[in-house]
């Protein structure tokens, strides 16, 4: 028999799945390479400029299937004009890592570009960054700070509130009293050929307020009565809510350039995020320094900049006075973040290290972010570096990735122990 | 699709076949599914109806699936080198675009039943690449997803380095003294001391995957070339309609739009026929099917005055653009040669399993003047480095042709 040239058919491929399958599994990596990636992450300039929903592109290298393939960086390739191309036409610009001149490939058969972009969105890489950080050292304030987080029902009661009615429990207090009564219709789950119907209708027949209830038939017990009522109740809980306030310092002296700045304030940028994420009861306070020390709004604290010499001992003077008048440690856990570059006035240092340690009494703890791109610390670091006390940590920031250890340092297991 | 459309389909399909064949085209029976582009994006991913999970072809999948919903790349028609010839068409093709189709995906059934470099593939690869998935979901059960992982990562990313002429019965490439086996997948399968069976087995696997497909990369510029050159003379043949042959001139012109600093293996493909066909005659061209790979085919073929036609040119990168650095056919033609050798793959070969005779793995890159990228050096090594479980070196040359070894004792890489 002759074979036919063609078939042709439709077939139903609604079982078709493990695209979507492979797909997951694809995403599950991706979420562990951005993990992996994000000491660079968090000090991408495009995302702390960012709103909470927008969806990032982020670069991830290393997202490709490895294999061995050439170095075409700086080699020449062959590409196609549409006439005349002549020596010295500009094709366009070079994007880092991209690969350009590669034909339409089909899987497999051409290299790929050495990153890959996810996207993610603000929000969840927050959420990545966040995920293993806390409050370090939270201690329990005074009682008028456990405040009503929820509710639980979790008793039943005769009387109460037409809103907290238990549907249920009503119904079979009623199919047990009109089973006591000797009524042998139907329930209101078990309809009846008989009786009237009932069932999931049934709920729509309860008592507008707490009446004589429903009756349909003469001479039939009353379908539901004010005895069989039964009324969920409540219970507050109480979670320890302990308020917590954060000093931010930050040094803004002349000394400070665009890049300590930078790092100080994508540290400030994650740590009010993430404050504002994960703790309802915070409050951040904002001070500013130079050789004077004023607390100043949030915006102006993030965008504008500042001059003159540095005196920090004027920012923990001021950190002193704040708690005192405002957020009185018995009733607070405070936590104190100071950055600087660390180019202190020599006569200032051990006055700042002995309001560190007054400031160390009345809060959980102090950092000290010293933000230098090179050599060793100065005598301000040297300083600080006498306090002895367990709530006090030091970190040095010489690149954008130490804002991501600095936030570990300051706020991860680490520092709560 | 309605049964109108279907039975004209049909009809039509019928009509091309019949003057496919009195042209001479000689192909595989063809069947041809009409499916959803879910179905045709996900076959694109996988290279196959049914084949093994892995992420990778999840990102594939992904990338198709959002360039379709995005409108950036219209998969049209899929088409499998097996006997019959599988044919995937999208469910919302238009009548004319099948037509199209239909005469293109001719022209690739009878490329892969006389091209000389598919003459040892397995037209069976449909049902046999089920029973590899199959199996490999058997060993995910049996040993954990996590750990097939392991070992598919890690042969994917030597998949490339087969033997693909051992299937001509012909001697490896290099002889075993002077270059050692190309085939690094099977040495490594075969010699490994620390792979379980079921280890080795989806090695090979995977390499029978790959000697399948390899052919597909060694022609993709003949292959879609003759592909385009039959839809073209096939649909010009048909009688079309005005608004047919407007919608027919617009979806040919993407096919073959030459891109700015890209190339596109369908125009080059394409242009370098119907040059020859015009110098030559018609015979050459079924000669050049037959015998031909993308290598000897621009080698062969391809001179000055296609390069002018086609306005062919060399780009580099400078600072932060892309400049036209020179025009030259023969570095051209070498440089395109270059990059079409071995699949455009480095080509490596396992040299000794017993090296510095401690079970070592030497591994020698055949340097032809391209340095191997040493971010993915340093990626790639660890994973054979796992499935070898000793130390690894590969042997290679600098971008100033200097010798230049590296050595992965576990998870790094160092130059030795």
């Amino acid at each position: 028999m002759h074979e036919p040239l063609f078939v042709l058919s439709q077939e139903d491929w609604s079982l078709h799945r493990k695209g979507e399958l492979d797909q997951q599994r694809h995403s599950r990596k991706i979420k562990e390479a951005i993990k992996n990636n994000l000491a660079d992450l968090v000090s991408e300039e495009s995302i702390i400029t960012s709103q909470g929903g927008r969806i990032l592109k982020v670069p991830i290298r290393g997202m490709d299937e490895p294999r061995f393939r050439y170095d075409t960086s700086g080699k020449k390739q062959v590409g196609q004009g549409n006439g005349g191309t002549q020596p010295g036409d500009v094709l366009g610009q070079a994007s880092p890592g991209q690969q350009p001149g590669q034909g339409k490939g089909q899987a497999g058969d051409q290299p790929g570009v050495d990153y890959y972009e996810a996207e993610i969105t603000v929000d969840e890489l927050a959420e990545l960054i966040f995920e293993d950080l806390q409050l370090p050292r939270l201690k329990p304030k005074s009682e008028t700070d456990l405040t009503v987080d929820d509710i639980r029902f979790n008793d039943i009661r005769r009387k109460g509130m037409m809103g907290n009615i238990d549907k249920r429990r009503t119904l079979m207090e009623a199919v047990k009293r009109r089973a006591l009564s000797g009524y042998t219709g139907a329930g209101p789950d078990e309809p009846a050929a008989s009786g009237p119907r009932y069932g999931a209708a049934a709920e729509a027949r309860f008592p507008a307020a707490g009446g004589d209830g429903v009756r349909p038939e003469p001479g039939m017990p009353a379908l539901i009565t004010n005895e069989d009522l039964r009324f969920k109740t409540w219970e507050d809980i109480r979670k320890p809510q302990s308020s917590a306030v954060v000093l931010a310092m930050m040094d803004t002296s002349g000394s400070m350039g665009s890049f300590e700045k930078y790092l100080a304030r994508s540290f400030f940028f994650w740590m009010v995020r993430f404050l504002r994420t994960k703790y309802e009861q915070v409050q951040v306070c904002f001070l500013a320094h130079d050789t004077e020390a004023k607390q100043v709004d949030e915006e102006s604290f993030f965008t504008k900049g500042e001059s003159g010499g540095t005196r920090c001992s004027s920012v923990y003077e001021l950190a002193l006075e704040v708690l005192e008048k405002q957020y009185p440690p018995q009733h607070y856990n405070a936590y104190a973040f100071h950055f600087s570059d660390g180019d202190n006035l020599d006569s200032d240092n051990t006055a700042t290290v002995g309001l560190v340690q007054k400031l160390l009494e009345q809060v959980n703890m102090v950092g000290y972010g010293e933000i230098r791109r090179y050599g060793l610390g100065g005598r301000l670091w040297d300083s600080m570096s006498q306090v002895e006390h367990e709530g006090f940590i030091r970190s040095v920031l010489r690149e954008k990735s130490d804002v991501y250890r600095t936030l570990k340092d300051f706020f991860g297991e680490s520092a709560a122990v | 699709m309605k049964q109108l459309e279907y039975d004209r389909l049909e009809q039509a399909i019928g009509e091309i076949t019949g003057m496919a064949a009195e042209e001479g085209l000689d192909f595989f029976p063809m069947r041809y599914e009409i499916c959803p582009a879910e179905v045709l994006y996900s076959i694109g991913a996988y290279g196959m109806p049914t084949r093994f999970s892995h992420w990778s072809f999840g990102k594939a999948y992904q990338r198709m699936k959002s360039e379709y919903d995005y409108g950036l790349n219209r998969i049209y028609e899929l088409v499998i080198n097996s006997d019959p010839c599988y044919a995937f068409l999208l469910d919302r093709n238009t009548l004319l675009q099948n037509k199209l189709i239909v005469a293109h995906v001719l022209g690739h059934s009878d490329f892969f039943k006389h091209n000389a470099m598919f003459a040892g593939t397995d037209r069976k690869m449909v049902d046999r690449m089920a029973v590899f998935a199959e199996r490999i979901r058997e060993f995910e059960q049996a040993y954990g997803a996590d750990e097939v992982e392991l070992i598919l990562d890690a042969g994917l990313s030597i998949q490339e380095h087969v033997d693909p002429h051992r299937r001509f019965g012909r001697k490896e490439g290099f002889s075993e003294s002077e270059g050692g086996s190309k085939d690094v997948i099977g040495f490594i399968a075969g010699g490994s001391r620390t792979l379980q069976d079921w280890q080795r087995e989806i090695l090979y696997m995977l390499r029978e995957e790959m000697l399948y497909f390899w052919p597909q990369m060694e022609t993709k510029i003949l292959n879609e070339g003759w592909a385009t050159y039959w839809h073209l003379r096939l649909v010009r043949q048909l009688e079309l309609g005005d608004a047919e042959i407007l919608e027919f001139a617009k979806m040919n012109a993407g096919v073959v739009q030459p891109g700015a600093g890209s190339l596109n293996p369908y125009y080059l493909g394409l242009r370098m026929l119907e040059a020859i066909e015009r110098e030559e005659g018609r015979e050459a061209l079924f000669e050049i099917r037959e015998t031909e790979s993308d290598v000897s085919f621009l080698r062969n073929y391809l001179n000055r005055a296609m390069i002018e036609e086609m306005d062919l040119f060399l780009f580099q990168r400078e600072g932060a653009v892309y400049k036209v650095t020179d025009r030259d056919a023969a570095q051209v033609r070498d440089t395109l040669i270059l990059q079409r050798t071995n699949g455009g793959f480095p080509y490596i070969t396992a040299m000794d399993g017993d090296y510095h005779s401690r079970g070592e793995l030497l591994l020698v890159h055949r340097y032809e003047g391209l340095a191997l990228d040493r971010k993915y050096v340093d990626r790639t090594l660890p994973l054979i480095h796992r499935l070898w479980g000793r130390p690894v070196h590969l042997e290679t040359r600098t971008e100033s042709n200097h010798p230049l070894r590296y050595l992965c004792t576990g998870q790094y890489v160092t130059t030795e």
